[in-house]
């Protein structure tokens, strides 16, 4: 699933995995299970952590996540939540992938596989 | 420390270091000697500090908390039964930095009273409003962390050198052209939520802001920049510590972008702000907490007026602020019209719920944001004021 806008976990419901956010790229759509692909992490230092966990505990956090900015604050809850977090791929994941694409992330070897639907 | 040498919740705040060291290809681990924990009580928080202090990790620098919940005085003035859950993992929060040492500050503008950096000090403070103020107002050097990052900082002493840490990257990328009207506090959150929308995550440049911003102003565009957007760090040219010229701004370098702000921009993000019409039930200030000057001006607006029934009034800010602001006679003033001031809590808590369907405003485009009411209003502390005042006599 792709993203234009960058992502504060803390504003996706955590019960369905839905972002709440207004206006933002995947508002209503949920994250729930996905390979997310999203410029990078955004706003609060404290609750982005906060929202992942959540996601997680409720079955609901994207299974991978994909960025082309890297920022500490996502840096530090993706390490913590052990959801994969890869950035600096060498093509631009943003014309190589769609969303619903099957996307295969291997993040300890920075490798990102994908088949077109 | 990695090997466990000096006890699990040690190993486990280097492991996290390192891991962060590693994303960023830092070359080395620097000496960080303050650091601001972003605490918000909440799942996340409770797992890591948990996990430290119950590993024997104690802070080995001044480490300072960011607020929670002043749950004693809810449970005084209203019924918040049945919250038990999101309750006790605030409380277990709080009492797992009290054990692993932390300074509890419960303040989201800690660098103002209990935990002030100094030019070119090397620190790691979390907190939207907080990473921005000490770069650019203050000229410390800090990442944008989160509550994990800082806590494990203020664990070791250290954190892996990258980003903001070195000189070459704390140039200005985008030239911000200020042509609004800055007329208040207001005016700045506004021109934050703008910039950091449009420029996501760049140190913007800012020229023509006419002269310095007062410490409250500077806090406003601090937090909302780090709010739409990403933004640990500003320049405004000519004023903040690092960009006394075009030169020290941009480190000889053409902005990559340019954009400009007037008071159409600013116009238009307000009324976007904007989802309720017709009379509201409640104001929350203090998002960011509001600092004395702050606290002044608001006991100076609700002076001998008295609050419309039904209407409930929240002015947030940190102990310290209180204290100074009761022998100021402030707080006396505010309790007088029937508004209550809170200390320790942040606007994103459980004890506000009972607010969710009720009808906002706030003065704060974050606390608007985080969505504690049900329609909002957002506008200046003198609009939230009359608006919750019994018309005049």
């Amino acid at each position: 699933m792709v993203s234009k806008d960058p992502i504060c976990f803390y504003l996706v419901e955590p019960k369905t995995g839905t972002v709440r956010e207004k206006g933002h790229h995947l508002e209503g759509k949920s994250v729930a299970g996905k390979v997310l692909i999203f410029p990078s992490g955004k706003a609060s230092s404290a609750v982005q952590m906060d929202g992942l966990v959540k996601l997680l505990l409720n079955k609901n956090a994207p299974s991978a996540m994909i960025v082309t900015d890297v920022e500490p604050v996502l840096v530090g809850s993706a390490v913590l939540t052990k959801i994969p977090l890869v950035d600096r791929l060498e093509r631009d994941p943003f014309e190589n992938i769609s969303t619903g694409d099957y996307v295969k992330v291997d993040a300890d070897r920075g490798i990102v596989t994908v088949a077109k639907t | 420390m990695l090997k466990g040498e000096y006890g699990e919740g040690t190993q486990n705040a280097m492991e996290l270091l390192v891991a962060i060291g590693e994303a960023f290809d830092a070359e080395k681990m620097i000496p960080v000697t303050r650091a601001h924990a972003a605490s918000s009580g909440q799942e996340g928080d409770l797992y890591f500090v948990e996990m430290l202090a119950r590993g024997g990790a104690f802070c080995k620098i001044p480490t300072t908390t960011n607020p929670i919940a002043d749950f004693e005085y809810f449970q005084k003035v209203i019924n918040i039964a049945d919250e038990h859950e999101e309750a006790s993992v605030a409380w277990k929060t709080k009492d797992y930095y009290r054990q692993i040492g932390a300074v509890m500050s419960w303040s989201c503008i800690p660098y103002l009273a209990e935990n002030i950096p100094q030019f070119g000090e090397h620190v790691a403070f979390s907190e939207s409003s907080a990473t921005p103020y000490v770069n650019s107002v203050i000229g410390a050097l800090t990442n944008r962390e989160s509550i994990q990052t800082a806590l494990a900082a203020g664990v070791i002493g250290e954190t892996p050198e990258y980003g903001l840490h070195l000189k070459e990257n704390r140039k200005g990328t985008v030239l911000v052209k200020v042509e609004a009207n800055l007329k208040d506090g207001y005016s700045y959150s506004l021109l934050g939520q703008y910039v950091g929308k449009k420029v996501g995550y760049d140190i913007p440049v800012f020229v023509g802001i006419p002269k310095r911003p007062t410490i409250d102003q500077y806090i406003n565009l601090c937090a909302m920049l780090n709010v739409t957007g990403a933004i640990p760090m500003f320049h405004i040219l000519g004023v903040t510590v690092e960009a006394k010229t075009e030169q020290e701004a941009f480190a000889g370098n053409a902005p990559k972008d340019k954009i400009t702000v007037t008071d159409h921009e600013l116009r238009q993000t307000h009324e976007e702000l904007q989802t309720a019409t017709g009379a509201i039930d409640a104001v929350i200030l203090g998002c960011p907490h509001y600092n004395l000057d702050q606290m002044a001006e608001v006991a100076k607006l609700l002076r001998g007026k008295k609050l419309r029934d039904g209407v409930s009034f929240w002015v947030n800010t940190s102990a310290t602020t209180k204290l100074l602001a009761e022998r100021a006679g402030h707080v006396s003033v505010i309790e007088e019209s029937g508004a209550h001031v809170i200390t320790d809590t942040c606007i994103d808590m459980f004890c506000w719920n009972n607010l969710r369907e009720k009808t906002g405003m706030t003065d704060s485009p974050k606390c608007a944001y985080y969505r504690r009411f049900g329609p909002v209003k957002v506008g200046t502390v003198e609009e939230c004021v009359a608006a919750s005042v019994e018309k005049g006599e």
